[in-house]
This record gives structure tokens, C-alpha cells and sequence, in this order.
């Protein structure tokens, strides 16, 4: 009967031992090194490698110089890298706004609904992702598509507020940036409701009301108090939003304009149809630099608002 | 419930009618109620207030104090009832156009704003030019003596000066009507009873008149010129401090404040102002300030508070007295109370002031001791309900 706790013991002993505890802590790290960081190096190397057509399609040394600097000059001199990143960019951004700019009002409204419907309007937003990914953007192209009646619907309206001489017989949205920030948009709005949902729902309405004693209108309340308060959340909102935008593949590859690649085409491009590995990799650590850099900000930014929320709380007690 | 409105208005009380100086009504409640869902908050409430003065709502928690200065400033609708402020209907005005300013429980400063952005937060809503505002703040920060703080943070400064910000905050547009939710409870009671004079001192120097929510009993009596004693949403009495301790209206108030003594009675007859009544718990008859709305037999309580009850090692020759053993001593420095045990198996407490330095062997009286209790009849509270 006692053979089980002094199993349990020597059990914790043995984790004890050996160092089971400090792995665990680890995790997150190992994790990081083996996932991100050796890749990274491997890609990073990878770039300054040559394009050969043996297998695997690249080599270092030889004939050709150990750090091979080419690829990135060529990065630096193709203006379709350039316009890659510029389109792709933009395009985020674009999609990075319109999701600020509906998920803002969403987030709101869910914050100051009554305790029941919260969790149901939560629901609500997240439930497009109980269907796949990839089916969605087939559903945005069917509805964009010049013979749908979304797309006859939206021609219709066009048709009814321009000059005679402006009617079109149909939009077309199909392969142009504009389908490729619309499905950036409905694919990633919850990525932006859900961090500024969170950030809203603490706020004090007390402050609200503080400020309305003070004799400030409920718009100029929100602008005074509300807003300034939210940006923690439309940080972690945006960068969730942009980030992974910016390197969108699906979405530009299916809706997008092929002469206006986005860089996410372009190195799935140049891996696959073109194997020239190391010029993939060297778009993709470009990429990689490009995007880092406002991440570093926002953790900056985050871990200052933290370490003030800290203070304030110590204070408080 | 007869004292809901004016103080002594249609009351069975002998208040004595207490001149309210330069009285002007100011604040106007009118049969007030406020339901949330099918919980009645505040219940059917009525009281007015003059200009300038420092009227306090007293109770318990959860009894609707809060939810009235809410409805003063505008951030609750009264269910029923109507709110006037210096003449005008109130009661459907939003909070942002009222000219009431309220100082909030949790003090709600706005976090991302300095103290001197707090303060002036509520000008930039007036026709004031910049360096007036500057100006106004300023004048702010030195009424409530936090000059050199102007740049901190809410959260880098402590709780006492948080306290007085909001109270800026709230000043600083000239309110006519200034709410304040509980504005000490925060702090400790050293801080709290400065507090209260420095209250006091601002309420003298700028006029305005204040509302001042608050549980705590000696609060109100210190700060105000009038309270409201409330309870479960409604309002038990009105009136000055002196009013509402000396006079009560009714056992719950008389109970609510301070501490007293309860002893069931019957009334024999009146005496002129007198009013004889036969109390078995004090071995017989005994003589009470008559009030009116009594007659012969009516079943009434005597209550009389501690520090009335005079205790005698001799028989004294008042008509209202008893005899007792003293079971219990708390001494407390300043005065001392017994408690004594009645013939009939009562405990009352007596309060008795120390007024002569005594050792631990010549106190009036000690454990165990045969005492007599005595009491004025001007001192002897008759309540009917
Ligand atoms: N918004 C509300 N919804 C429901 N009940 C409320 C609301 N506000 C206050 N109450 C209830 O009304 C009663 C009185 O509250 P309050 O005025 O805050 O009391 P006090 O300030 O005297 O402690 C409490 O029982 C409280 O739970
Ligand atoms: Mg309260």
C-alpha cells in the first residue's frame, strides 16, 4: 500500500535530480533556438550561398567565393524586389488600417455589452475559423468574381451614382491589390479585435464617467480618455495584423495581381519555380530585417506600459 | 417615517426649531426612487438643501447613498421622482451639462495624465484662455497644497494626495454643487481628520455647497451642517448633527448613532412638559421631555445615551434613578464606561467623564460595585417608533 507514495518520492527525487526543473524553464528557449534561430542561420548562410544545378541546388566554396554577396546587390538593383516589398507593404498597411478601423467600433461594442453577450460576441468573431482558411479565400473569390451577384449588386450601385459614361459592366476586383487587402482584411480582423477587445474590456468607465462630470461630450471622451488608454491594445492589434500580413502567400497567390507580386509570392517563386535557394533566402531575411524592426519597437513599447502597470499596482497595494 | 422631508416637518418630535441662517434652497430631491431591475436602490426619496451648505448622507453600505449623488450628477436616471438644482429640473439634464462636479469614491484620476492635465481637464470646456486656465490650476494646486507635484503621474503619488487632486479636479470649474463619494475613506485616521478640516476650510473659503456621502458617523457629524441618516434606500431623518443625536426620530436612528440605551415603557400621563411614564426595567416611574402625538397608555421605548446616565455612589434625589452592580470597565483614558446590571437584568452602559485625575482606586466606581444610575428628564428621549 505505501509503495506508491515512495514511488511518487522517488520519482519527484529523480526530477529533482536531474535538473528537470530548469528544462522545463528552458522550454521556451529550446524552443526558440530549434524553431527559429537555426533556421534562421541556416537561411541566413543559405543567402550568401551560390546557385548550382546540383542537388541541393546551391553550393559555398569552390569556383565560387565562400560569401557571395550577389544576391543581395541583386536585391538591392531589381526593381522587382523593390516593388515586391513596396506592394507588400502597402497592401498590409492598407489591410492594417481597415482592420483598426472596424475592429476599433467591434472591439468597443463587445467591451460595453452586458457580461452575457460578451462571450457570445466573442464567439462570434472567432467562429470563421472553425472553417478552413483556404475555403474562405475561395468564397471572397467566388463573390469578386465579374459574373457574382455580389459583384453585379456592387456594379449596380456604381452604376447608379456615376455619369452615364462611367458604367462598367462589371467591377473588376478579381487580381488587384484592392482583392488582396479585402481578404487581408476579413481574414485578420479578428487578430486585431481580439488583443484590443482585451485591452478595452479593463478599462475603467469610471474615467468615463469622471470625464463626462468634467463636462466632456461622449465623443470627446472617447478621444480623451478611452483612446489614449487603447493604444497598448491597437499596438498588439496592428503589429498582429501587419506582421503576418506582410508575408502573406495565399492571399496575393489567389486574389492578387501577378504583376504586382507581393514578396511572399516572390520567395515561394524563387524557391520553387526558379530553385534559386539562396536568392530566396536572401529576400527572405530582408523580410525578416524589415519586419523585426517594428517588432522590437512594440516590445519595447510593451514591456514599458508593463513595467509602469507593475509600478502602479505596488503603489496601489 | 414622518421626518423623511424637512427636519421636525409633521415629526412627533420636541425639536427645537433650529434657524437655518440665509436660507435659500438650493438642492431640491423630490420623491426620488431608483429600481435597478426589480431591486428598489433608492426609495421614494425627498430632501432639500441650502446654498453653501455641507450636508452629509449617512448609512450603511449598500443603502443607496451612492446611487442618489449619481443621480445628482447625472449619471443615473431616477426611476420616478425629480431632481431641481438651484431652480432648475435637473432630472433629464446629461451629467456634461450640469454644473455639478463630483469627487469619486476610487477618485477615478484619468492614469495617462499629469496631476496639473487632471485639474485643468475640466477647463478646457470653459471660454478661458490659456494662461487663465494656467492660472486657474495653479490656483488649484496650491488650495490643496500640492504645487511642487504639478508633473507626477497619479501613480507616483500616494494616496492622500491622490485624494486631493480629485478634489481639485473637482473644484477647479466652480461647480455649484460639489458631490463627494466617500472622500476620506480611503485614508488613515490621522490623514482623515486633517482632512476633514482642510474640507471644511475649502468648503468656507469657496461657497460651494457640498454633498458628502459617508458610513462613518463621526464624519458626518463633524463635517456637516445638516445630514440625511439613511437606510435600505430610504431617508430616516434629516437634520443637524445635534438634531439627529439629541433628537432622534425613531429607535433605528437612535440606534445608528452613537450608542444608547433602550427601555420599554408606558405612558402614565402628561405634566406640563413632562411626561411621566411607568418603566419596570428601571424599578418604576420615571419623568421624560413630553412629546406630542402621546396620551395615556400608549406602549412607547425610553432611550437614554450613556454619557446622560450619571452614576452615584450615593442615592441621589433625582426621580429618575435606579440601582445597579457594576459588571463590566473599559477605561479609555479621557472617560470611562460601565456597564451595569439592572434589578430587573438589563445591562446598560454609562459613560462617565474622567474629569478629575484619579488612581486605579478612586474611580467612581469599580467591579462588583452597588451604584446608582440617575438621568435628567430633559435628557430622556421618547420615541414612538
Ligand atoms: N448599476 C447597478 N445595478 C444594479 N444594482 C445596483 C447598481 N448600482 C447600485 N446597485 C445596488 O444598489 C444598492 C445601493 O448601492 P449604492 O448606492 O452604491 O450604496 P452605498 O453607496 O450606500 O453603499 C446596492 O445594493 C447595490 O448593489
Ligand atoms: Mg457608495
Amino acid at each position: 500500500m505505501s509503495a506508491a507514495p515512495t514511488t511518487l518520492r522517488r520519482l519527484r527525487r529523480w526530477f529533482n535530480r536531474k535538473g528537470w526543473g530548469q528544462i522545463t524553464i528552458a522550454t521556451p528557449y529550446i524552443w526558440l533556438l530549434a524553431l527559429f534561430l537555426v533556421p534562421f542561420v541556416i537561411v541566413f548562410a543559405m543567402s550568401f550561398a551560390t546557385r548550382t544545378p546540383t542537388a541541393p541546388p546551391f553550393s559555398f566554396g569552390g569556383e565560387n567565393p565562400i560569401l557571395n554577396w550577389e544576391n543581395y546587390r541583386r536585391l538591392f538593383t531589381d526593381t522587382l524586389y523593390i516593388r515586391a516589398y513596396l506592394t507588400s507593404i502597402a497592401n498590409a498597411a492598407m489591410a492594417t488600417v481597415m482592420c483598426l478601423l472596424i475592429g476599433y467600433p467591434m472591439a468597443l461594442g463587445i467591451a460595453r455589452s452586458s457580461r452575457s453577450w460578451r462571450n457570445i460576441l466573442l464567439m462570434l468573431v472567432i467562429l470563421p475559423f472553425w472553417t478552413s482558411f483556404l475555403l474562405r479565400v475561395y468564397a471572397w473569390m467566388g463573390l469578386m468574381g465579374t459574373n457574382s451577384w455580389f459583384n453585379k449588386l456592387l456594379t449596380s450601385f456604381y452604376n447608379g451614382i456615376v455619369p452615364d459614361d462611367w458604367a462598367l459592366s462589371y467591377i473588376p476586383m478579381m487580381n488587384t491589390n484592392f482583392a488582396v487587402v479585402l481578404v487581408t482584411v476579413y481574414s485578420y480582423l479578428p487578430f486585431m479585435i481580439l488583443p484590443l477587445y482585451a485591452n478595452l474590456e479593463k478599462l475603467d468607465l469610471q474615467l468615463d464617467e469622471a470625464a463626462m462630470d468634467l463636462g466632456s461630450r461622449p465623443l470627446r471622451v472617447f478621444w480623451d480618455i478611452t483612446l489614449p488608454q487603447s493604444i497598448p491594445g491597437i499596438i498588439a492589434g496592428g503589429m498582429l495584423v501587419f506582421i503576418p500580413a506582410s508575408g502573406e502567400l495565399i492571399i496575393p497567390s489567389l486574389v492578387g495581381s501577378s504583376s504586382q507580386p507581393m514578396i511572399g509570392r516572390v520567395i515561394s517563386d524563387e524557391f520553387a519555380s526558379a530553385r534559386d535557394w539562396p536568392m530566396a533566402s536572401a529576400v527572405s531575411v530582408a523580410l525578416l530585417v524589415l519586419l523585426v524592426v517594428p517588432l522590437m519597437l512594440y516590445t519595447h513599447y510593451e514591456s514599458k506600459a508593463q513595467r509602469q502597470a507593475q509600478k502602479r499596482a505596488e503603489e496601489g497595494q | 417615517m414622518s421626518a423623511k422631508a424637512e427636519p421636525s416637518q409633521g415629526s412627533a418630535r420636541a425639536t427645537p426649531e433650529v434657524a437655518r441662517a440665509g436660507s435659500s434652497e438650493f438642492v431640491r430631491v423630490e420623491g426620488v426612487t431608483k429600481k435597478f431591475g426589480s431591486f428598489t436602490a433608492v426609495d421614494d426619496v425627498s430632501f432639500s438643501i441650502d446654498r453653501g451648505e455641507i450636508f452629509s448622507l449617512l448609512g450603511g453600505s449598500g443603502c443607496g447613498k451612492t446611487t442618489i449623488l449619481r443621480m445628482l450628477a447625472g449619471f443615473e436616471t431616477p426611476t420616478r421622482g425629480r431632481v431641481w438644482i438651484d431652480g432648475q429640473d435637473m432630472t433629464d439634464v446629461p451629467a456634461y451639462e450640469r454644473p455639478v462636479n463630483m469627487m469619486f469614491q476610487s477618485y477615478a484620476l484619468f492614469p495617462h495624465m499629469s496631476v496639473e492635465k487632471n485639474i485643468g481637464y475640466g477647463l478646457k470646456h470653459e471660454k478661458m484662455s490659456k494662461a487663465q486656465r494656467g492660472d486657474r490650476v495653479r490656483e488649484m494646486l496650491d488650495l490643496v497644497q500640492l504645487t511642487g507635484l504639478s508633473e507626477r503621474k497619479p501613480h507616483q503619488i500616494s494616496g492622500g494626495q491622490r485624494q486631493r487632486v480629485a478634489l481639485a479636479r473637482a473644484l477647479a470649474r466652480s461647480p455649484k454643487l460639489l458631490l463627494l463619494d466617500e472622500p476620506l475613506a480611503a485614508l488613515d485616521k490621522k490623514l482623515r481628520e486633517q482632512t476633514q478640516f482642510e474640507l471644511m476650510n475649502i468648503q468656507d473659503r469657496t461657497g460651494v455647497t457640498f454633498i458628502v456621502v459617508t458610513h462613518d458617523q463621526e464624519e458626518a457629524m463633524t463635517l456637516s451642517s445638516r445630514l440625511a441618516v439613511m437606510d435600505k434606500g430610504r431617508i430616516m431623518q434629516v437634520g443637524t448633527s445635534t438634531e439627529i443625536y439629541e433628537y432622534p426620530g425613531n429607535r433605528q436612528v437612535a440606534g445608528f448613532i452613537g450608542s444608547i440605551n433602550f427601555f420599554d415603557a408606558r405612558v402614565i400621563r402628561r405634566n406640563g412638559d413632562l411626561l411621566r411614564l411607568d418603566v419596570p426595567d428601571l424599578g418604576g416611574e420615571v419623568d421624560a421631555a413630553a412629546i406630542d402625538g402621546v396620551s395615556s397608555g400608549d406602549e412607547v421605548t425610553l432611550a437614554v445615551r450613556p454619557e446622560k446616565l450619571v452614576i452615584n455612589r450615593a442615592r441621589p434625589d433625582e426621580t429618575n434613578r435606579t440601582l445597579g452592580t457594576v459588571e463590566g470597565l473599559a477605561y479609555f483614558g479621557k472617560d470611562s464606561l460601565y456597564r451595569v446590571r439592572l434589578p430587573g437584568g438589563n445591562l446598560v452602559s454609562a459613560m462617565s467623564v474622567n474629569s478629575r485625575r484619579a488612581g486605579e482606586n478612586e474611580r467612581v466606581a469599580d467591579w462588583e460595585d452597588q451604584v446608582w444610575l440617575s438621568f435628567a428628564a430633559s435628557s430622556a428621549i421618547v420615541l414612538t417608533s
